[in-house]
């Protein structure tokens, strides 16, 4: 193995000089290209977002017309947006559910992923099969099921009611993406942690969960926005102004007749929606950086 | 001695993972159990929501309905291509995303933040965001084609299935591929970085490192995260119900279980529709983990 | 609160009288308050907002209290979220507003409203509404405010192009429009629409197609008699001259517009005729809209000379739930919110149609919505769909018919076959 690199070190090196020039016209080639392709990806995911963020903006006489860009700028739909009480409301609504919903995925999951990851347990096929059927279900077939459970249980229209419903859709995705990671990290770190007596508990808590914490930050973050976002549930199991969550809400934005739909008001709300989960998604890419860095340098 | 602790260890893991294991099996069953349950016992029944009329039993009549209607035969067909299509678009994709993201360059936050900002958004307000872009007469996207003379007229996109169809997987595409990405993007970070710097030693090019380090090691993710994908790819009803909401040949198998449940208030006929789409989702899985040697040992 | 009368005096000032009983009465009142809950329009919006504060206006006049519950924008999800609680049998909810196409499916959960209304005052209204109201002999819904689909029409384009009237026949429309979308593109607005109306397969094409129908003597799918009156050449006359506009004088994208794209279209000034509901005047009328004072509003065009003025009946009804613990004290609400000064306030404030023809005589209505003297001719001759009729099965007739009707508009299907797979569908529902 050694013999071979040495050799092909050696080929490298002779090589190097004239290979130069055309490496370095084939780098800023790839280069140029790869840094179009990044363009062309930020274009494609921001280009409704922004012209969403450009309607917001624009005053309501503007916003049906051929002309692509606004001829003035106008704060009303925002200050519409913002002086709503209920709005408000939705959002700290939304932030508590969403929140509660992704902690409790991420805390039982990965338990239970740890478990079926790495622990040995006759029924693992099963349990997961069973955790997998929860998001089988089409939506519309569990909502009356659940309307009238969520009654008996004296749970409609709480958070609390809603925040069980949503365990219906990030649990089963937590628990399989966590047991994926679990299953992927090598078995040395543990048997070596074994063979120091620590106990199973001691091993997931010290050493396997902190090296699954970039898993645990990308699934707990799609988790969350898969909470923030959900419109059926919220919708049919609150109807107070005082339970409901931040989409629907926005649904609801409505203007003098029920065929009217303030474009304004929506995109509006719509932003100030989007833009705290776009400041978490920067808050938490560096912490991903951060810990497989700090990972490396453990390992 | 050894074999003893080693026995011990066992033991106690064992007795950890049941711990462990339960809390979530329990609250699992604890919510699906009454929906299921009564979602079977309704589609053996003819069970009108008017208020009046008693649910009386029906045998299977609900499910000789379902399989002979041409409607939910076209709508299970329109769910097929939808998933199919998009599921491929986003997975290679989001793939290609990931790797990008992965890289080292000026601005990979920058991106990194770009690509979540589709999923992000609420959908029902993405969906009426695109509604609104291919809007036939003011909508940005006829306008700029137009423009670029890449269009010689102004297209009613929504308008016919030929057209509708591609612009709903597009903006499926748009919404979903940012997931894809987020969990390979994940699944590469574990790749160790060595395997790739022992590769460039040994002479391997970028495209060859591809295809034997990099897609091998990020299958197992990619697996997960096509079923998922897949699963909600079956059951979608967001985007269609609100741009092409209503349309006969536009339905998929979840508006067209909507429409028998809700619209027409057959409790019956709608609740043998979900069994089925149910059904239809639970062979999926089964042929996917048999065909991908996904283990669960 | 204790008071305590002399025993010395015999006879009681009357000052002091009227004063212990304006003392006394509104504490009765408040022992007896009750709170109701009263579904209606999302009070984000202007509508909503409105009947809310007239509705706690109410409930401080009568010493109850008042809970609004804001339903959802969207009429289907409503609909969708009423029912849960009526399945639930809940009393939650004492009063729902209920669209016009719900009396049939809400009938079962509501109270008979001629327990608390007597004949005057139900005559009051007017009669196509009530008669959509009662199902089965009782009266479900009280009117609140109406709704017609009305012809709006260009002033300054007839007069440019040297027309004196709006249209009386839908021929007429159909060469109105072509001469002025001709004129208008020529003149440099490629964009510019003869007629834009609401196709996509929703109740919107619903409502269109069955007022084409009707205006050409063909019905209205079912009779009140459940006879499935559809397929009959009329019918099918109608629907193949809204076929015709299809891409003439209206946009191929007009199979997938709703209310609110036609009236975009409308008052950006991209078409010369519009077919849509009274709340697009007052928007269109708004000195910042870009047509304001440059239109007007009609009864629809017959099909044919020998045809009939047809609208579609739309509008919202007050309906108390059968599983209120104060029914009576709802229908007082009820009663209050749809009182004449209510409607006339309502019809000056909102510009929405009042269901008391006498409102439409008041001069201060006429003053702000000069256009309603029409509308008590349109009113008249409104045509309800056949929901009350099919009661719980109405969706099902509906979304056969609008999906046939958008499938003829887009070329899909012949209008033979349309009137053909909608009398299959209606048959079996009535049978």
């Amino acid at each position: 193995m050694s013999t071979t690199k040495g050799i092909d070190t050696k080929v490298a090196a002779a090589g190097l000089s004239s290979a130069t020039k055309e490496t370095d016209t084939k780098t800023v080639v790839l280069r140029v290209l790869f840094y179009l392709l990044v363009v062309a990806i930020i274009v494609f995911n921001l280009f409704p977002f922004v012209w969403a963020l450009l309607s917001s903006f624009r005053p309501s006489s503007e916003l049906f017309s051929t002309k692509l860009l606004p001829t003035q700028l106008t704060l009303a739909h925002f200050q519409a947006v913002f002086k709503d009480a209920r709005f408000v409301a939705g959002l700290i609504n939304s932030i508590i559910v969403a929140g509660c919903t992704v902690l409790i995925a991420l805390g039982l999951g990965s338990l239970c992923a740890y478990a079926l990851g790495r622990l040995p347990f006759r029924f693992k096929g099963p349990v997961l099969y069973l955790v997998l059927t929860m998001t089988m279900f089409p939506t519309i077939a569990v909502l009356s099921g659940l309307f009238v459970m969520l009654k008996t249980l004296s749970l409609f229209n709480t958070r609390q009611g809603l925040i069980v419903t949503y365990l219906i859709f990030t649990m089963p995705f937590t628990i399989w993406v966590m047991t994926q990671y679990f299953r992927s990290l090598p078995k040395e770190l543990e048997e070596a942690a074994y063979v120091d007596g620590a106990s199973p508990l001691k091993v997931f808590w010290d050493i396997l969960l902190p090296l699954t914490l970039p898993g645990m930050v990308s699934t707990g973050l799609l988790a969350f926005i898969a909470a923030w976002n959900e419109f059926l549930f919220a919708l049919t199991f609150t109807v107070t102004d005082t339970m409901k969550t931040v989409p629907v809400v926005i649904s609801q934005f409505s203007g003098s007749s029920s065929f009217e739909q303030p474009w304004g008001s929506i995109m509006a709300g719509s932003m100030v929606v989007t833009i705290p989960l776009v400041i978490l998604v920067m808050v938490f890419q560096y912490r991903i950086v951060e810990g497989l860095t700090a990972g490396a340098v453990k390992g | 001695m050894a074999k003893q602790i080693e026995i011990d260890l066992y033991a106690r893991q064992k007795r950890l993972a049941w711990f462990l294991i339960t809390p979530s099996v329990f609250v699992v069953l604890l919510i699906i159990a009454y929906p299921t349950i009564q979602v079977i016992v309704y589609s053996f029944m003819k069970y009108k929501l008017d208020g009046v009329t008693p649910p009386s039993f029906a045998g299977i009549d609900n499910y000789a309905f379902v399989f002979s209607d041409p409607d939910w035969w076209h709508a299970v067909w329109i769910t097929v291509i939808f998933t199919i299509v998009s599921v491929i678009l986003e997975s290679v994709l989001g793939l290609v995303i990931a790797m990008v993201a992965n890289s080292k360059f000026k601005g990979r936050t920058f991106l990194r933040v770009a690509i979540l900002v589709p999923w992000a958004i609420p959908t029902v307000v993405s969906s009426q965001i695109w509604k609104w872009m291919v809007n036939d007469i003011y909508g940005v996207v006829n306008i700029i084609l137009t423009n670029l003379h890449l269009l010689p007229q102004k297209i009613a996109w929504l308008a016919t299935p030929a057209t509708a169809l591609p612009v709903i997987i597009a903006v499926d595409v748009w919404k979903a591929t940012p997931f894809m990405a987020l969990l390979l993007l994940a699944g590469l970070q574990l790749i160790p970085k060595d395997l790739y710097e022992a590769g460039s030693i040994d002479g391997a090019t970028k495209i060859r490192q591809f295809w034997a380090i990099t897609l091998p090691l990020v299958t197992p993710t990619l697996l997960v995260a096509l079923i998922f994908r897949t699963l909600d790819a079956l059951r979608v009803f967001d985007i269609f119900y609100v741009m092409v909401g209503g349309q006969g040949n536009m339905a998929t198998m979840a508006v067209y279980n909507q429409q028998q449940l809700i619209s027409f208030l057959d409790a019956g006929v709608g609740s043998s529709t979900s069994v089925i789409i149910l059904i239809i989702i639970m062979l999926f899985v089964i042929l996917y983990t048999r065909f991908s040697r996904t283990s669960f040992e | 609160m204790n008071y305590r009368l002399s025993p010395n005096r015999c006879v009681l000032p009357k000052s002091f009288l009227a004063a212990a009983a304006a003392f006394l009465l509104p504490a009765t009142l408040q022992a007896a308050g009750v709170t109701i809950h009263f579904a209606g329009d999302s009070d984000v919006g202007e509508g909503g907002r409105w009947t809310k504060t007239l509705s706690e206006e109410w409930a401080k006049k009568t010493g109850n209290t008042l809970e609004y519950i804001s339903r959802p924008n969207d009429a289907t999800a409503t609909l969708q979220q009423y029912q849960q609680y009526w399945a639930a049998k809940s009393g939650d909810v004492d009063v729902y507003m209920i669209d016009v196409i719900w009396p049939g499916i809400a009938a079962p959960h509501a109270v008979d409203l001629k327990k608390y209304f007597k004949e005057d005052e139900i005559k009051q209204h007017f009669p196509r509404i009530i008669e959509n109201n009662t199902v089965g002999g009782k009266l479900v819904g009280w009117p609140f405010f109406t709704d017609a689909g009305v012809l709006y029409y260009r002033t300054d384009l007839l007069e440019k192009y040297g027309y004196k009237e709006p249209p009386k026949t839908w021929e007429e429309l159909t060469e109105m429009a072509k001469k002025i979308q001709d004129g208008e593109r020529k003149d440099g607005k490629a964009d510019f629409q003869g007629f834009v109306f609401e196709g996509k397969a929703s109740e919107s094409v619903t409502c269109n197609a069955i007022e084409w129908v009707y205006s050409y003597g063909g019905g209205t799918i079912i009779d009140p008699d459940k006879k499935v009156t559809i397929n009959n050449p009329n019918a099918i006359k109608a629907l193949e001259t809204a076929k015709g506009w299809v891409g003439t004088i209206s946009p191929q994208g007009v199979v997938s517009y709703g209310e609110e794209e036609a009236r975009n279209i409308w008052q950006n000034g991209g078409a010369a005729f519009m077919r849509n509901w009274p709340y697009a005047y007052a928007l269109s009328a708004d000195p910042k809209s870009p047509i304001s004072g440059k239109f007007d509003a009609t009864v629809l065009p017959k099909g044919g000379a020998s045809g009939k003025n047809a609208a579609c009946l739309g509008g919202w009804q007050l309906m108390v739930s059968a599983y209120s613990k104060n029914p009576e004290v709802a229908a007082d609400l009820v009663r209050y919110l749809c009182s004449t000064e209510a409607q006339k306030k309502r019809a000056i404030d909102l510009s929405q149609l009042p269901t008391r023809p006498e409102v439409y005589k008041d001069p201060d209505v006429l003053a702000k919505n000069k256009w309603f003297s029409n509308a008590v001719e349109i009113l008249n001759n409104a045509i309800a769909r056949p929901s009350t009729v099919t009661k719980a099965d109405y969706n099902q007739v509906s979304t056969s018919f609008f999906q046939s009707v958008n499938k003829v508009l887009s070329g899909g299907e012949s209008a033979q076959q349309a009137v053909a797979d909608v009398e299959r569908v209606a048959k079996r529902i009535v049978r």
